[in-house]
Formats: structure tokens, C-alpha cells, sequence
């Protein structure tokens, strides 16, 4: 026997899976974590775009006009949301994030022309205030929802599920349970938020069609109405979210973020953002609602080149939530104090994980202060030095955008399609179905050649 | 007194006359014809009031209530006084499922009773039922007092926070983390309060409480459980 033999890792029984067992059995308890799925799934890296040459036209990359407004809520809502990018920022909750962090992911959404999102909890003056846009949650818990917040949000996004935890209710460990957070949730503080994972006053899709109503009446038929439901069986769901009266529906994929799931659901539960889409599109398509029904698709979404993908197979927007977290410093090995870069080190190595690793935002001891409540650790996101990294990076988002649109020919971002994109891989090719690289094939629509 | 003809008007045209028209006009008492069982009836409401709805109405009604006081004269679809800040609602009749879902104020009296999940996710609301209340009511209730005057249905109080629970009656089974407690001084004075307020005669002494045993309170994430 060679001596290698004695040093193979199983397969199956790999290290991750052996220390997952060993923890398993140490503690009785499942693993709680933050940050979205850490395996490899089909994504839009799978993907890549036939731009113009002798048979298609190409616009000139820093000259020629490219659009990027965007308009959501068009179906109903007297005062649809007008966007200068078609980047928007997803919901994350103040309790998972600091206030500070609220601030500045509003204040860089208004630099930007775009929205930024509530999450559960309700929704806090600093972002309110910073944010000329704002999208109010009304999620299954309820927890900080009122009238008075309703009527002061642009647009209502009544949330089903998450990408990364379809079927499952969110989680606030009572570590980040402050004072401020406590009161605004109605709980003691310290004890575990729990959310439930289904809306409390319907069950149906019959019943989800009143509440739209019921929300229209009470905001007197102004704010666009968005529907955002967790990937999983998104054809069905994009059909029921259409009939229920939906202004905008969100599909959010399984590599989207979390600040505290089961990592079985993280990791376990969903289709990626890839598959997700394309039914969505399919459904609307089905439906006859391209153009009355907008479409935002979120999950992972990190690039220029994921945005510009997610358009072109028929997102009419965007959501980035983790995005925008690592802009702000989530895995950084330092945070900026008084402009000087400060290692955070030591911090991680107190969780046990380093920068580039770390998915603790559920301890509430961020090392750089994204997903904290702690007064000193908080303190280590600046909502000016903040507010600038976000609005750069969906500045430079939105200029790549561009940039992959004139390379298609495309004076106007939104006239991405799906023909001018093929697959890599047999996998993508299918979930997307969009022509493997190089073939007329699309595995499952068309027959090999 | 403003009578407004739901048949005639219709709902979006009359939760516009409460939004926009009312806060203004000096009316104070406005009734509701011709309901006919209506889904989100007088939503939203801000300015103090008093409104009559003369018949069933359907889903949602009086929903995120703030400052009026709402009266239906019948019964009520699920998810009444949802999510209610302050003022009343009062249903004559029986009320659905989930009646008074996340309520954070205000009061809410059934006369009849109620189905599934009556004050599921309350917060802080006060919830008076005369009859009886169907499965899992109570659910996740996070503040606020619901005072049971019939029977309650299976999973009463699952999942209790800090929200209290009185009931009379027979009690089907508990749910996960609710217990039964020993009723107090402030206790008796709670219910008999809440009793006033609703005009029911019970006696205080007859209740049972139930709130939480607080062992699901916290997720230990830092177990260390090593041995």
C-alpha cells in the first residue's frame, strides 16, 4: 500500500463533513451562521455575453449615451419609484445591522439615484432620513410595523421569504437584541427574536391578494407594492405574486445573505439565483406581464457583469444586499477610523475565523462593525467614510453595466436580452435556458446537433 | 351622524372619504351601510372617531386601526383590527382567523367567537373575546392581555413572549413554552378591567393565566456542551 493511501480525505467524508458531525455531536445543536451559501452553484459566472462585431453594432464605451433609468411599480401604484440605476439595495434589518450602517447604505442610495430597503424591525429615523427612497418591509413578524412608517415609505415590499432560507423565519440571536432594537420589536431585551415564517393574518394566495389590497387602501393606492418571495418553486409563485396584485416582485435566489440562519437552510434549501430568475421571467412572460410587472431579481448578485446578466435574461433591477455589506467592510482585515486603516485581527481571531472567512454576523461581534449592535464595535462603520464606499461601488457597478450594454450594441441598459448571452456549462445552459457556448443547443428545449 | 352607503361608494371611495376628508370636516360619528361582508372596510383610520358598520364585513377590517373606534354589527372575515396601534373595535357577531394579528394597541372586544390564531404576534394590544377562541390563538404573542371568556382550542399561547393570556374555559392543550401561572392581585384587576371595559359579567376569580415559561427565550448559539 502506498503511503499516500494513509493520507486520503474521503469524499464523502471529508474534513467539513467530519468537523460537522464532530460539532453536531459535541453540542446537540445545529449551526447558526450568517452571509449566504459558501458552496459552488450555477451562477451568472456561468454565463458571458456575445457583444457586437461585423453582425451586431457596437456602441462606443465612453461616449455614446447608455440609459439606466429604471422604473418600478408601474401596474398600479399612482406614484411609480424612478430610478437612476437599476441597482437597488436589498432589505436588511436594523438589529442585524448598526444604525450607523443604515445611514449610510441610505445615504449612498440617494447619492445614487437608487432605493434602499427596511428589513425586519421596522424602520429608524436615520434611515428614513438619509434615504430619498425607501422600500418598507411588511414581513411575516411585523415587529416595528405601523401606519405612520407605512405612509412615509416610497414603496411596500410584503416579504414571503429569503433566499437564503425559504420556509424558514428570521433570526435575531438576543446578543444583538439591544435596548433600541427591543423596543422597536416589542421584546425584552436580550431574548431571541424569533419571526415566523408565515404572515400572521393570511395563509393563501387568495388571502395574499386582500392584504395587497388591504396595504393599496391604507396607503390610498400611491406606493408601488412589492412582492419578494424566496427561490424555490418560482414559476408557481411569480404566477400566484402576479394574480395577488403585485406591483414588482423580488426573486431572491439561494446565494442570497443572512444575518442568522440555519446553515442547512443556507446551504440546503432554494434554487440558485440563476434557475430562479429564468422561471420568474417565464412566468411573467406566460402571463403576458413583461413591461406591467417588474421584475428584480437578488441573490448573490456581486458585479457589473451579475447585473448586466440579470438584465439580459429579464430582470428589469437589481438587489444587493451582501454586495454592499463587504463594501462597507464585512471581511475586511481592517476598519477606517479617522482615515487611518485599523486591523481587525484580533477580533476575528476571537471568533475563531479570519477576514474573507467570517460569517458571524449573528454573534453581533463584527470585527469591522457592519452587523453589530455593540456601542464600540458599531462605532467602527463612519456613515460618511461608509455612505462613499457603497455609492462607489454601485457607481462602478453601474459604469460596468454600461460599459457590457454598449459593448451589445445596447443604448439602454434595459435592452440587454436574452440573445445576447450563452452558457459555459451544461448546468447553466439548462437552468437559464440560454444556448451552450458555441452550439445552437439548449439542453432540454432544443435537440443536440 | 354621516351615513356612508359601502353599495353606492364603495370600499376605496369610502377609506378615501376616512384618509383624506375626515381628518378635516369636524365629523365625529359616521356609520357604514350595506357592508355585505366587504374585505379592508375602514383601513388605516388616524382620526379619533366613531364609526358604526352596519352589517358583516370581510377580511381586514379596521385594520391598522389608530384613534377610531369601530364597530361592526355583525360578524368579521379574518385578520380584523390587524395590526392595530390605538382606539376600538368591537364585533358584534363572530370574528375569523387571526383577529387582532400584531396588534401594538388599542382594544379589541369580540362578542361571539373567534377562529384560529386570535392574537397571533400581538404587541401589546388588549383582546376581549366573549365566547370562545379556536388553535393556536395567542401564537408568538409578544405583549399585550387577551381575556378568553369561553373555551381556548389547542396550542393556546405558543411560543409566548410577554403577552398574558386569561381564559375561563376549558383550555385544549398549551403550546410549546406557554404555561399555566398562578393568578395574582394584578391579575384579578387586569381581567376584571378588561371585563368593564367589554361588558361582560364574569368573575375574575373564574380565570386562568397562562404566559411563558421562557425557555425558549434564548437559542444558546455559545453552547458548550463538551463532556
Amino acid at each position: 500500500m502506498s503511503e499516500t493511501n494513509y493520507h486520503e480525505e474521503s469524499a464523502g467524508f471529508s474534513s467539513k463533513t467530519i468537523d460537522y458531525i464532530q460539532r453536531a455531536s459535541s453540542t446537540g445543536l445545529y449551526e447558526i451562521r450568517g452571509i449566504g451559501a459558501k458552496r459552488a452553484l450555477p451562477s451568472f459566472d456561468d454565463l458571458v455575453f456575445l457583444a457586437g462585431s461585423a453582425s451586431r453594432y457596437p456602441l462606443e464605451g465612453y461616449r455614446e449615451k447608455c440609459t439606466t433609468k429604471t422604473v418600478l411599480g408601474t401596474r398600479f401604484a399612482k406614484k411609480p419609484i424612478v430610478l437612476d440605476t437599476p441597482i437597488t439595495i436589498a432589505g436588511m434589518s436594523f438589529g442585524a445591522l448598526s444604525a450607523n450602517v443604515k445611514e449610510a447604505l441610505g445615504t449612498a442610495a440617494t447619492n445614487m439615484g437608487t432605493t434602499t430597503t427596511t428589513g425586519d424591525g421596522g424602520m429608524t429615523p436615520e434611515e428614513r432620513n438619509s434615504s430619498k427612497t425607501l422600500v418598507y418591509q411588511c414581513l411575516p413578524s411585523r415587529y416595528g410595523f405601523n401606519p405612520d412608517d407605512l405612509r412615509k415609505a416610497d414603496a411596500i415590499e410584503l416579504v414571503i421569504g429569503q433566499g437564503a432560507k425559504p420556509g424558514g423565519g428570521g433570526m435575531l440571536l438576543g446578543q444583538k437584541v439591544n435596548e433600541r432594537v427591543a423596543q422597536m420589536r416589542t421584546l425584552p431585551q436580550g431574548v431571541d427574536q424569533r419571526s415566523a415564517c408565515r404572515h400572521p393574518d393570511w395563509t393563501g394566495p387568495d388571502d395574499l391578494a386582500i392584504k395587497v389590497a388591504e396595504l393599496r387602501e391604507i396607503t390610498d393606492w400611491e406606493k408601488p407594492i412589492y412582492i419578494k418571495i424566496g427561490a424555490t418553486r418560482v414559476y408557481n409563485d411569480v404566477k400566484l405574486a402576479v394574480h395577488a396584485g403585485a406591483d414588482v416582485i423580488v426573486v431572491d435566489g439561494m446565494q442570497g445573505g443572512t444575518a442568522a440562519t440555519q446553515t442547512i437552510f443556507i446551504e440546503h434549501i432554494g434554487i440558485p439565483t440563476l434557475a430562479a430568475l429564468r422561471q420568474a421571467v417565464e412566468a411573467l412572460e406566460d402571463m403576458n406581464m413583461i413591461g406591467v410587472v417588474q421584475l428584480i431579481a437578488s441573490g448573490g448578485i456581486r458585479t457589473g457583469a451579475d447585473v448586466a446578466k440579470a438584465l439580459a435574461m429579464g430582470a428589469d433591477a437589481v438587489a444587493i444586499g451582501q454586495g454592499v455589506m463587504i463594501s462597507l467592510g464585512c471581511n475586511s482585515g481592517s476598519y477606517i477610523h479617522d482615515g487611518e486603516h485599523i486591523s481587525a485581527q484580533t477580533e476575528y481571531e476571537a471568533l475563531g475565523t479570519q477576514a474573507g472567512a467570517c460569517h458571524h454576523c449573528h454573534t453581533g461581534l463584527c470585527p469591522t462593525g457592519v452587523t453589530t449592535q455593540d456601542p464600540i464595535l458599531e462605532q467602527r462603520i463612519e456613515p460618511e467614510v461608509g455612505a462613499k464606499h457603497v455609492t462607489n461601488y454601485l457607481k462602478t457597478l453601474t459604469m460596468e453595466l454600461t460599459t457590457v450594454a454598449r459593448a451589445c450594441g445596447k443604448s439602454n441598459v434595459h435592452h440587454l436580452e436574452r440573445e445576447d448571452l450563452v452558457a459555459l456549462t451544461l448546468e447553466s445552459a439548462a437552468m437559464a435556458k440560454l444556448p451552450l457556448a458555441g452550439t445552437d443547443w439548449i439542453p432540454g428545449v432544443t435537440d443536440a446537433k | 351622524m354621516e351615513s356612508l352607503d359601502l353599495h353606492k361608494i364603495g370600499v376605496r371611495d369610502i377609506n378615501q372619504y376616512f384618509h383624506k376628508e375626515l381628518p378635516s370636516n369636524g365629523i365625529k360619528e359616521i356609520e357604514i351601510i350595506n357592508s355585505a361582508g366587504e374585505h379592508n372596510i375602514a383601513v388605516g383610520i388616524e382620526t379619533p372617531c366613531d364609526i358604526d358598520i352596519r352589517g358583516h364585513a370581510g377580511y381586514y377590517v379596521a385594520g391598522m386601526n389608530k384613534n377610531a373606534n369601530i364597530t361592526v354589527h355583525g360578524n368579521a372575515g379574518p385578520g380584523a383590527a390587524e395590526n392595530m396601534m390605538s382606539g376600538s373595535v368591537r364585533i358584534k357577531g363572530f370574528a375569523s382567523s387571526a383577529a387582532g394579528a400584531s396588534g401594538h394597541g388599542g382594544i379589541l372586544v369580540v362578542e361571539g367567537d373567534t377562529s384560529l390564531r386570535c392574537g397571533i404576534s400581538m404587541k401589546g394590544i388588549d383582546i376581549v373575546i366573549g365566547g370562545s377562541v379556536g388553535n393556536f390563538s395567542g401564537f408568538m404573542a409578544q405583549a399585550g392581555r387577551m381575556v378568553i371568556c369561553g373555551d381556548a382550542g389547542e396550542g393556546l399561547g405558543d411560543s409566548l413572549y410577554e403577552a398574558v393570556i386569561y381564559v375561563k374555559g376549558a383550555i385544549k392543550s398549551l403550546g410549546a413554552d406557554a404555561q399555566l401561572e398562578p393568578m395574582t392581585e394584578s391579575d384579578y384587576e387586569s381581567v376584571q378591567e378588561l371585563l368593564d371595559f367589554s361588558g361582560f359579567e364574569h368573575n375574575p376569580k373564574d380565570f386562568k393565566r397562562v404566559a411563558s415559561a421562557k425557555q425558549l427565550y434564548n437559542w444558546n448559539a455559545d453552547a458548550e456542551q463538551e463532556y
